[in-house]
């Protein structure tokens, strides 16, 4: 079909009904299977690609491709699962597959309609499985709005987007209602930058739409770049319809005809289905002139990233769109009103346009009646660390961390205690185990000294070391600074000088004061976000675990035993039998002792690699 | 160092003709002629500095700026060989010595033949295993002069 109108927008989505409605779980009709298979990066990395061909092929062998569909989807949102496969209508969810599982899953679940217990997902308290998907604790506490399509469609077909609304909400903006209304529903929405500063997404709008100028631009941020944050890349390898009606409907509303989408090189999977969904769109006319005979037309490129996280900042981004080194610059002149080639611009991130279109569509009293009074919606969050479940989670605003760790997280493994939650990546902080009743709000968590942030969350335990943590990321936001202005290229490298000393057991007294004092004028005086936001993790951990850097400089010790320089190995008398075997693995030769004999490591020598641990039967070697 | 054949500066004038005109073009020129030589060296920069009318100065400061561009030539497989003081003292350092003898390549140097790029590394955990060597994606343990070279055969 070539280009379409709204009715034949509206034709293809009843078209869709009856097989959305075995996805969801509806209706079931005459023993119809849809096998969603997960794809996305994670599920490519874990293999998920053979799984998903000889389900194909085996459907195929027994003939049942009449009633039985193998459709890949960019579910990768559980990653310690995967690959996965969610089998509807029922919903049952398969995980941990190989290709070997396909053919018990096919003559089982397929032709017997009986599950194939070895293959689901079991409950980590008591090994009991739990077919449905939404009876699992990690999903049913979740919300899933930006990710809702994330087991139902598959991201390569159009038509499967619009079977699932897809367009609606542009029909909406660019047929029936006003600029004015637009950007109206959006700031009722309270919608707020979801990249990590949290500025209203209608304010912005408005700006840009009164910015005079027959030029304007509208961008989408998906240069994700904070380690271990992959949000927007599941997005947009999950629903890349969505992030294109978003930027549709904010082409609209600020009256711009030109878009790009800036993704980082490091996303291959996302820039490909973002391709291949821009020429869909504009085989359907939803992209270029006359979009749905609506008279309004807009089209878009995708830019790709050249490796620099600094690029991430709004100002950078679009300089490095004009071809130079991706340097921030001051503002104002605001982006709203002088952005890419000096003209009136608006940037949003994924996560943000990806919810527009439901915005539109449902109205923003809607999405407003979601989360606290300042924050509004859902945040998508990528849990890692020290958790159970690690992977994506989408929650209402207002979920208590504790309630994101220990309910959908399933806690932390191996019964240790949690140590903190560390929010935001290099720009965030720590929110240590006594405030883990703070809830998902802009404002709550900056009161704690962490950011809201892109993000990234990561749960950290006992054995982790608040001040390496605090050295990690500033060795992060150092190589990353762009040079441009003094506070941030040589603040970062001096506070990571100090911390790497400390670390090393080199601290003296005063560099606490020394690094507060620092971080605080980094902070104030830095030219953009990076360096601005740089400092956090810094003044996070010396505020809510200072007694940690204390331990480092004055008893020379890492509590944690993280920190190489600052910590002894030494071989329990009682458990040590004198097998010989830590001797034999010791790299360096420092473990003595004859054999049958109790045998003592010479610190001088030791190099603390841990090799002695990892071989010893008996728990004899303690690290203090 | 790599030549830069014919075809390439063939395929080098078409990808500045076609973006000619853009304005912006600098980075997407830089990442396709990239693809096409595998690294971008002074004479490829200076051909593009003419034919986008941009200063030699502006696209160098391009180049060095982002992580993606390099000025040398990437080899088809990277080893990197553990120098973390467990490795160092159970003869990494004479690994390193033996590959940079074998291929005539410094450390951050690429074979003549786009083969290997070597590089050497700060403890990758691997102690136990010491020493470790990491080639594109695997690791291997207690690499010795008397193995090293068949591990590496495995990589064309």
């Amino acid at each position: 079909m070539g280009r379409i109108n709204r009715d034949q927008l509206n034709e293809i989505k009843s078209r869709g009904k009856n097989i959305i409605d075995i996805r969801l779980g509806k209706v079931s009709v005459d023993g119809e299977k849809h096998l969603m298979v997960g794809g996305g990066t994670a599920c490519h990395a874990s293999k998920s690609e053979p799984v998903r061909d000889a389900i194909r092929e085996e459907i195929e062998k027994r003939g049942l491709s009449q009633r039985c569909k193998a459709i890949e989807t960019g579910n990768d949102a559980f990653s310690t699962l995967a690959p996965v496969m969610v089998v509807y209508p029922e919903g049952v969810y398969y995980v941990h597959l190989t290709p070997d599982d396909v053919d018990d899953i096919v003559s089982e679940h397929l032709i017997d309609g009986k599950l194939v217990e070895r293959l689901l997902y079991k409950d980590p308290t008591n090994n009991k499985p739990i077919p449905r998907m939404m009876d699992i604790p990690y999903f049913s506490n979740q919300t899933l709005i930006t990710l809702r399509n994330l087991t139902l469609i598959d991201p390569e077909k159009i038509d499967d987007a619009i079977y699932r609304d897809a367009y609606q909400g542009a029909a909406k903006a660019l047929i029936d209602i006003t600029t004015e209304e637009i950007i109206n529903q959006v700031k009722i929405s309270g919608i707020r930058g979801r990249g990590g500063a949290g500025f209203p997404t209608g304010m912005k709008w408005q700006f840009a739409a009164k910015s005079e100028g027959d030029i304007k631009y509208v961008l989408c941020n998906a240069d994700e770049g904070d380690p271990g944050a992959f949000m927007d890349r599941s997005v947009l390898e999950a629903d890349p319809h969505a992030v294109l009606e978003g930027m549709i409907i904010a082409a609209k509303a600020i009256n711009a005809h030109q878009g790009y989408i800036y993704c980082r090189a490091e996303y291959p999977l996302a820039i490909k289905g973002l391709t291949i969904a821009i020429e869909q769109a504009r085989r359907y006319g939803l992209l270029g002139k006359d979009i749905l005979g609506s008279g309004f037309g807009f089209d878009l490129e995708i830019y790709q990233g050249a490796g620099a996280f600094v690029c991430g900042e709004e100002t950078a981004l679009m300089i490095s769109i004009e071809g130079k080194r991706g340097m921030p610059r001051p503002r104002p002149p605001f982006p709203a009103q002088e952005g890419l080639w000096k003209k009136p611009t608006v940037l949003n991130n994924v996560e943000t346009l990806a919810n527009i279109p439901q915005i539109i569509l449902n109205g923003g009293q809607w999405y407003a009646a979601i989360g606290t009074e300042k924050s509004k919606g859902t945040k998508v969050f990528a849990l890692a660390g020290k958790v159970v479940n690690s992977g994506l989670v989408e929650v209402p605003m207002g979920m208590p961390l504790k309630d994101i760790v220990y309910k959908i997280g399933g806690g932390i493994p191996e019964e240790k205690r949690l140590k903190a939650v560390q929010i935001g990546g290099p720009s965030g902080g720590c929110i240590p185990l006594e405030l883990l009743d703070t809830v998902t709000d802009y404002e709550a968590i900056t009161a704690t000294g962490a950011i809201m942030g892109s993000g990234g969350m990561v749960v950290m335990d006992e054995d982790n070391c608040m001040v390496d943590i605090a050295r990690f990321f500033m060795e992060f936001c150092q190589e990353e600074s762009c040079g441009k202005c003094t506070p941030c290229r040589e603040g970062t490298k001096r506070m990571l000088e100090l911390l790497t000393k400390i670390t090393e057991g080199q601290g003296e007294i005063d560099d606490i004061a020394t690094l507060e004092e620092l971080a605080e004028m980094v902070k104030d005086s830095s030219l953009c976000g990076l360096g601005q936001t740089a400092p956090n993790p810094v003044l996070s951990t010396i505020r809510h675990f200072r007694d940690e850097y204390e331990a480092h400089i004055k008893d020379k010790r890492c509590p944690a035993h993280v920190c190489r320089a600052l910590i002894t190995y030494i071989i329990d008398e009682e458990k040590c039998p004198g097998c010989g075997k830590c001797k034999r693995v010791c790299p360096v030769e420092a473990i003595i002792g004859e054999e049958k004999v109790v045998h003592t490591i010479d610190p001088e020598k030791c190099i603390r690699c841990g090799a002695c641990i990892a071989s010893c039967k008996f728990d004899a070697i303690e690290v203090v | 160092m790599k030549e830069i054949t014919l075809k390439m500066w063939k395929k080098i004038d078409d990808i500045i003709q076609r973006y000619k005109e853009k304005s912006g073009a600098l980075i997407p020129v830089l990442e396709e002629c990239q693809d096409v030589c595998g690294y971008l060296p002074m004479e490829v920069q200076e051909r593009i500095s003419k034919g986008l009318n941009i200063p030699g100065s502006t696209i160098y400061g391009v180049v060095t700026f982002y992580s993606f561009f390099t000025m040398v030539p990437k080899g088809r497989h990277t080893i990197k060989v553990c120098l973390g003081t467990a490795c160092y003292v159970r003869g990494g350092k004479a690994n390193l010595e033996s590959i940079q003898d074998e291929f005539g390549v410094e450390k951050r140097e690429t074979t003549g033949d786009l083969r290997f790029s070597l590089d050497s590394v700060r403890c990758i955990g691997a102690c136990g295993m010491a020493p470790a060597m990491v080639v594109d994606d695997d690791t291997y343990a207690q690499v010795s002069k008397q193995n090293i070279m068949k591990i590496l055969d495995g990589y064309k």
